[in-house]
């Protein structure tokens, strides 16, 4: 940081907003709230499934209310990590160039499993 | 100490860190909240193996299950019973403080010990309930 006698305060004021204001808080508590029945949700369906073999399992799971359920529960999932994984990398990692790499990283991560796992219901739902 | 202008950003007081402070109940599950978040992370890899797995027919899901009933898988499954029933309990231990209640000394306290009490709890009935269950049909 250059030497200075100002204030980071005064560095900043009047350069105008971030234009993202509670954004990432208010995404990170809207997954939560969802989450909370999802996961019930989730355990209900890993209970029904227990002792199945893989067909009886992916016919289950492919049935539209637990597909949709699944699918909820995966990407709205993927998507409150992406949330929190940010915010540890960018409390943890202060290597700008390693920051970045990261935050692209996490990114890709949730994107890619989210889609994988959605393909994979709608593959037992569409039964292709 | 202070010998020039640019000394002054690195002599300004900062904010006391983890090590000044004793070790109490708050912190160290605010701390397990965000390991229990950054497990269930990589968890959703399991999840989503679980589900490649059934769609992908008798094959992928019997290494699947072989992996999920080996002492290794039971243990990672039953770290992540517990982890994702724990970062549950903890996020509405912050929805409830997020809309400005419990923050008196014993409400406060009484929340970390039932997020922490009551993850134990359920993911031990859960488990119960998996061994009562499971292999039943």
């Amino acid at each position: 940081m250059k030497s200075s006698m100002r204030t980071p305060l005064s560095r900043v004021r009047y350069r105008g907003a971030a234009h993202s204001g509670t954004g990432h808080f208010w995404r990170q508590r809207l997954t939560s709230v969802a989450l909370i029945p999802l996961t019930a949700a989730l355990i209900v369906i890993l209970f029904s499934l227990l002792g199945r073999n893989q067909a009886a399992a992916a016919q289950m799971l492919g049935s539209p209310v637990v597909s949709v359920i699944i699918v909820l529960f995966v990407v709205t999932s993927a998507y409150h990590a992406w949330l929190g994984m940010q915010v540890i990398v960018e409390d943890y990692v202060h290597h700008e160039l390693g920051k970045i790499a990261l935050l692209m990283a996490n990114t890709f991560f949730c994107a890619v499993v989210a889609l994988a796992s959605a393909y994979a219901v709608l593959q037992m739902s569409f039964g292709v | 100490m202070v010998k020039g202008p640019a000394d002054l950003a690195a002599a300004r007081p900062l904010s006391p860190h983890l090590t000044i402070y004793r070790p109490m109940l708050t912190m160290l599950m605010s701390i397990a909240h965000r390991i229990t978040g950054a497990a269930l992370y990589f968890g959703l890899l399991l999840l989503a193996w679980w589900l490649i797995a059934t769609a992908s027919g008798p094959g992928g899901y019997g290494k699947f299950q072989s992996f999920i009933d080996s002492i290794v898988g039971r243990l990672i499954l039953f770290g992540y019973t517990w982890a994702l029933i724990h970062h549950l309990l903890g996020g509405l231990r912050h929805l409830i403080w997020d809309i400005g209640r419990g923050f008196g000394p014993h409400e406060r306290e009484w929340l970390t010990v039932a997020t922490l009490a009551g993850s134990i709890a359920i993911t031990l009935l859960l488990w119960i309930g998996v061994f009562m269950f499971g292999g039943v049909r």
